[in-house]
């Protein structure tokens, strides 16, 4: 009772967005809502603080988490690299890419530990310190599974098992990895810069 | 395809099966990623909730049918009020319209099964575990006590030290997580795997109002995982977030919730729109009048859902401006919810209606919306909020909305879609019964509500004063909430007896619209042999001869015939025309999403009874889970 | 069927919102029944076009009847035109209306009243009162009741005179009533609070003015020295037992914050935050077992002998 018929093929120069890219991107924006129900958490509780930060708190010092600021945001340069690579096959450039990125990712994730380590307040010592280390500790947490799937993805790159044509992997771990990025720049003026001193 | 042509129907069929069938028993039980199984497992977990938080709504009218009371003590009725909201939202009413998405969304769009099969049985397993978790806290004695929004400080650790809150929270984060992916499907498998022709404009309604849920579910779940996250800090790390002492802020909490709390409202309401704008369509035999009303009132609603959710704070002594601006909000929502009804309206109005179970339960719907629908528009007028806002005028007013607008389009869609998931039709006289009592039941047990709250009788008291004026009406409300928990029973008679006496359904047994009835029921395991080639909106109506698409050499079409369903494959096509652009693998049967949530299960289990060594080992378990996932996955092959 | 059922409850003893006895609440009753007149009118209208929509068509035409209009305009009108006149008005009396209701009186009395679990303590700033569970008024003057909360969140509600107020820790919040006519008025906790949040009531009495003045003189000194006798003993048994743990009576060594105070607990109406009448009985009941009349309250069982339960008695309905 039916009828067959060709379905016209696809274009081949159209760039395709499959299945996987599009479900990283609906996750980020998923993800970035916390991200901003948190942040919204902070400056509804310094709105109705009588000073920030809360209970003395020294306010933060801009110059090394600048320094870092810089380290992080600069290890996406490193994925379009390694993105535009394998695009044209070099597998070589893929991996060193992934490799640097990897390490200034994991330079940055140092010095929060010693940020932590550092501090002169705890986490139960008032609503700022709960925030800030909420804050600072999520992003942090999403650096670390950035790193995490970094190396999954690197072991795929030395194991060749991406090509020109084949890579979708790189492209999903790119975009999480710009999203970790993006979102710290919006941590970082919001925790540091708008109360900080240099 | 040569090869294919040379082969009998006989043997195709017969190697289909070997490619789709799950694996037979337990393994294929804890294995099976086919978006059908998976669909009505949520549908029937989901009704083993629904009766639970039932019973319990009956013990609740019992203990308040007379004044003084003592059916049950007072620490009981606050638990079990907490768990009959906590149960009827979130594990209930969101997992089973969840549970209709996933079996109908990839046969509405033609389509071999969902775009994250995995991730789908991962969804499942999730909240099957969230909902046990929660629910053994009934086993320790402790079940959450703290009302389904959990304020603080009532909730904290000072004022509720027993570990019944720890369940509701983590049980909530947990069962967010189920939610949260499940969208994700839902919203990729809506834009990349709908059949050649299938654009954006011929999108079934369900699809759209599945899309507008998921949509909302993705920018409102946060807000309430955040909420529930921070509650769980302050109570077991002793953070500060909602600590007033020191420096932080109760109504915080109530923002993020609410942020969430009145989303999730739509979240429950638009797809039992959608299951209406199906059913009325068929049963009024004519195509919806509006298409592009109704696609519109979903998307709109969607939106102004995140403008209004101040209005349920009006009493917590907020700036009188600001909350004008949330009051204006929430009158705003009421345009759509108009635009929905003059749609069903014209439809009817322009068609014939066939007076089937499906169609009377959507006849219900229409009347008790519209009520809900008025007193919606009634609570959000500011000072009126002020007098009725947590008495039971608010009780009345949400249980038209969330009982009656969506939970009598699911049993309407019981009887329209279970043919198509058993094969077999359930019993319309049992089904008119069914509809007749829980129709009558529903208005008598919750109208008189409304005026029990204007004579004021507050909200989530276990028990009232004799003397008070409200002692007849009580006794109304309970009579009323047994004949719909009769009901509901009928329904379940009816649903349990087709399965051995129903007639057989066949293809198409309401002569209905969509893609979905052009397969065998109950579905087979690949939904379709070959994908349909749509070119309508309405394709068994318009397309007489529903053609099907056959295999072609390139990457886009190759799983477009009987070849592709041969290798387990299906196609993925362009976001808005459905034109051919890649092919992709359905995976095969995996334990994988049932250890990564049983490794979750575990984790939350550790923080619960705060044992670090069972949280590290549970988050081992999701982590190794998780990584296997991510080596397994073979995305680069597309 | 909806003005049926009022008009039964009404007059029967009801806190309604309905009834109102006080400008606030006359102002929403008066917003409500407009309301109600529109979502009746709108409910049949809408309701009726699905009935007639819905209407088995007799006539064999294949495709139903037509609409007496085009489709949009039928949705347009319908859907969005009607609606938007309707909300308009609302909006209207929405913004009007609550801009009457959060206008500040000139020289209103000023009340505090703060929420304990499960509990009212009411304080008069001005005159240096503090009772509990009672609201005492002077009718016909505003009154302007600054509400915070001890513990947890509660809600203020006295349906008959205005709308609900939730007290938020942390957080003063106003609420502005006035009573018209001397009379009596329940109000309850309408925040789930916990355990008790079903006994936690109160009531708004309000007196002519002269009366009213009368009752803060009383109350702005101590009570009386109590009579010699049972009494006199019992004021002994309260000062040296648990009970001043917890409960203030002024003029006594008795200090307690967590209880109310008793200073005028004779003049009470009610026991409990209005969970039963004030009478000799059960006060008795209330101080050997509280538990059993409010389960969960924090009040503990009290072992008296029975004269020295009758002493007590006697001395806590002195204290008026």
């Amino acid at each position: 009772m039916t009828t067959a018929v060709a379905v016209p093929p696809a274009s081949p120069r159209r760039r395709t967005y499959p299945t996987g890219w599009w479900g990283m991107v609906v996750l980020i924006m998923t993800e970035a809502m916390i991200f901003a129900g948190l942040l919204s958490s902070y400056f509804f509780v310094r709105a109705i603080s009588p000073e920030w930060p809360l209970g003395h708190i020294e306010p933060p010092e801009l110059k090394r988490i600048s320094l870092f600021t810089v380290v992080l945001l600069g290890s996406s340069v490193p994925i379009f690299w390694a993105e535009s690579a394998i695009r044209k096959g070099n597998q070589r450039g893929l991996r060193l890419g992934l490799l640097l990125s990897f390490l200034l990712g994991a330079i940055f994730m140092a010095n929060l530990f010693f940020e932590y380590e550092e501090l002169h307040f705890g986490v139960r010592d008032n609503a700022y310190a709960s925030l800030y280390y909420a804050i600072t500790g999520l992003h942090g947490l999403h650096v670390f599974v950035g790193l995490v799937m970094n190396l999954v993805v690197q072991i795929k790159a030395w194991q060749g098992k991406f090509t020109a044509s084949r890579h979708l992997t790189v492209e999903i771990f790119g975009l999480y990895w710009h999203f970790v990025d993006v979102v710290w720049i919006f941590v970082f003026s919001s925790l540091y810069v708008s109360v900080g001193h240099w | 395809m040569a090869v294919v042509e040379e082969r009998s129907a006989e043997e195709i069929e017969h190697e289909l099966h070997e490619v789709w069938e799950d694996a037979p028993g337990i393994p294929g039980f804890f294995a099976t990623v086919d978006h059908k199984r998976i669909g009505m497992r949520y549908i029937y977990t989901a009704f083993i909730f629904f009766f639970i938080a039932g019973v319990q709504a009956l013990f609740i009218r019992a203990q308040l049918t007379v004044p003084e009371a003592d059916v049950v003590g007072p620490e009981t009725y606050n638990q079990l009020f907490t768990m009959h909201g906590t149960t009827m939202i979130f594990l209930f009413n969101t997992p089973v319209l969840a549970g209709f998405g996933n079996y109908l969304l990839p046969l509405q769009l033609g389509t071999r099964d969902m775009a994250f099969p995995r991730l789908n049985a991962f969804s499942y397993w999730v909240f099957v575990l969230a909902g046990i978790f929660m629910y053994t806290s009934y086993l320790v004695g402790a079940p959450p006590d703290g009302g389904w929004f959990a304020y603080l400080p009532l909730t904290d650790k000072v004022n509720s030290p027993g570990v019944n809150l720890d369940f509701w929270g983590l049980g909530v984060i947990f069962v967010g997580i189920s939610t949260t992916v499940g969208a994700i499907n839902f919203i990729v498998t809506t834009f990349k795997l709908r059949a050649p022709g299938m654009s954006i404009n011929r999108l079934p309604l369900f699809v759209w109002s599945i899309l507008a849920m998921a949509f909302m579910i993705i920018f409102a779940v946060p807000a309430v995982t955040l909420a529930a996250a921070l509650l769980e800090a302050d109570r077991l790390f002793g953070t500060a977030f909602f600590d007033v002492a020191r420096g932080g802020s109760a109504l915080l909490y109530q923002h993020l919730f609410w942020f969430w709390g009145h989303p999730e409202v739509y979240i429950l309401f638009v797809p039992a729109v959608g299951m209406v704008s199906m059913m009325i369509p068929v049963f009024s035999r004519r195509a919806v009048s509006g298409y592009v009303w109704a696609v519109g009132s979903l998307v709109a609603i969607a939106f102004i859902s995140f403008g209004v959710w101040v209005h349920h704070m009006f009493a917590a002594g907020l700036p009188a401006l600001a909350m004008s601006f949330f009051s204006a909000a929430s009158l705003v929502i009421a345009i759509p919810s108009g635009v929905l009804f003059f749609v069903w309206i014209a439809t009817m109005w322009q068609g014939r209606v066939r007076w089937t179970t499906p169609m009377l339960f959507s006849f219900g719907f229409l009347f008790i919306f519209l009520a809900g629908g008025l007193t919606g528009v009634m609570v959000s007028v500011l000072p009126f909020d002020w007098q009725v806002t947590d008495s039971y005028f608010i009780v009345a007013h949400f249980h038209y909305v969330l009982n009656g607008a969506v939970v009598f389009p699911i049993f309407g869609a019981l009887y329209f879609w279970l043919p198509k998931m058993t094969g077999r039709m359930l019993s319309e006289r049992l089904g008119r019964l069914s509809f007749w009592s829980m129709f009558v039941g529903f208005n008598v047990a919750f109208f008189p509500m409304h005026v029990l709250g204007l004579l004021g009788m507050p909200r989530r008291v276990y028990t009232y004063a004799e003397g008070l004026g409200w002692e007849t009406l009580n006794v109304v409300v309970t009579a009323g909430s047994l004949l719909f928990g009769l009901g509901t029973l009928l329904t379940v008679v009816a649903w349990v007896m087709s399965r051995s006496r129903g007639a057989p359904a066949g293809d198409n047994p309401w002569d209905a619209d969509s893609l979905e009835w052009s397969v065998a029921s109950p579905t087979p395991h690949y939904n379709f042999r070959a994908i349909p080639v749509v070119a309508s909106r309405h394709p068994l109506w318009d397309q007489q001869l529903l053609p099907e698409a056959i295999s072609g050499d390139d990457e886009g079409t190759r799983s477009m015939g009987t070849p592709g369903a041969l290798a387990d494959e299906t196609p993925i096509t362009t976001g808005l025309d459905a034109g051919a652009e890649e092919t992709m693998e359905i995976p095969r049967e995996t334990y994988l999403p049932f250890l990564l949530a049983l490794g979750l299960a575990v984790f939350f289990t550790g923080l619960l009874v705060e044992a670090v060594v069972i949280g590290v080992a549970g988050l081992v378990v999701a982590t190794i889970g998780l990584l296997w996932w991510a080596w397994r996955t073979e995305a680069d092959l597309v | 069927m909806a003005a049926a059922l009022v008009a039964g409850a009404c007059g029967s003893g009801s806190p309604s919102a309905l009834d109102p006895k006080g400008p606030a609440s006359e102002r929403i009753a008066e917003v409500w029944w407009l309301m109600l007149a529109l979502a009746v009118v709108v409910y049949l209208v809408v309701g009726g076009l699905i009935l007639v929509a819905s209407r088995r068509k007799r006539d064999a035409q294949e495709g139903g009847r037509r609409l007496p209009l085009s489709e949009n305009a039928f949705i347009w009108i319908g859907g969005i035109a009607v609606p938007t006149a309707i909300l308009v008005v609302l909006a209207v009396v929405t913004v009007s209306s609550t801009a009457e209701l959060t206008q500040a009186d000139d020289d209103p009395l000023r009340i505090e009243v703060e929420g304990f679990k499960w509990w009212w303590e009411v304080r008069y700033p001005d005159a240096d009162v503090v009772t509990a569970n009672e609201v005492h008024v002077p009718a016909g003057r505003p009154v302007e009741i600054e509400l915070t909360t001890a513990d947890v969140i509660h809600s203020f509600w006295v349906p008959e005179l205005a709308g609900k107020v939730d007290l938020v820790p942390g957080q003063r919040n106003i609420l502005r009533l006035t009573a018209d006519e001397p009379g009596e008025y329940r109000g309850q906790c309408a925040e789930f609070c916990g355990i008790q949040h079903a006994r936690m009531a109160f009531l708004v009495i309000a007196d002519e003015p002269s009366a009213f003045d009368d009752w803060i003189e009383r109350h702005r000194a101590p009570p009386p020295e109590p009579p010699p006798g049972p009494a006199a003993e019992g004021e002994r048994i309260f000062e040296s037992s648990s009970c001043a743990g917890c409960h203030t009576v002024r003029g006594t060594s008795a200090r307690g914050t967590s209880g109310p105070d008793l200073s005028d607990f004779g003049s009470r109406r009610t026991i409990g935050a209005a969970t039963v009448e004030n009478n000799r009985g059960n006060l008795g009941g209330w101080i050997v077992n509280a538990q059993a009349l409010k389960p969960g309250n924090l009040m503990p069982p009290v072992s008296l002998e029975p004269d020295e339960l009758q002493a007590l008695i006697a001395y806590l309905e002195s204290r008026r």
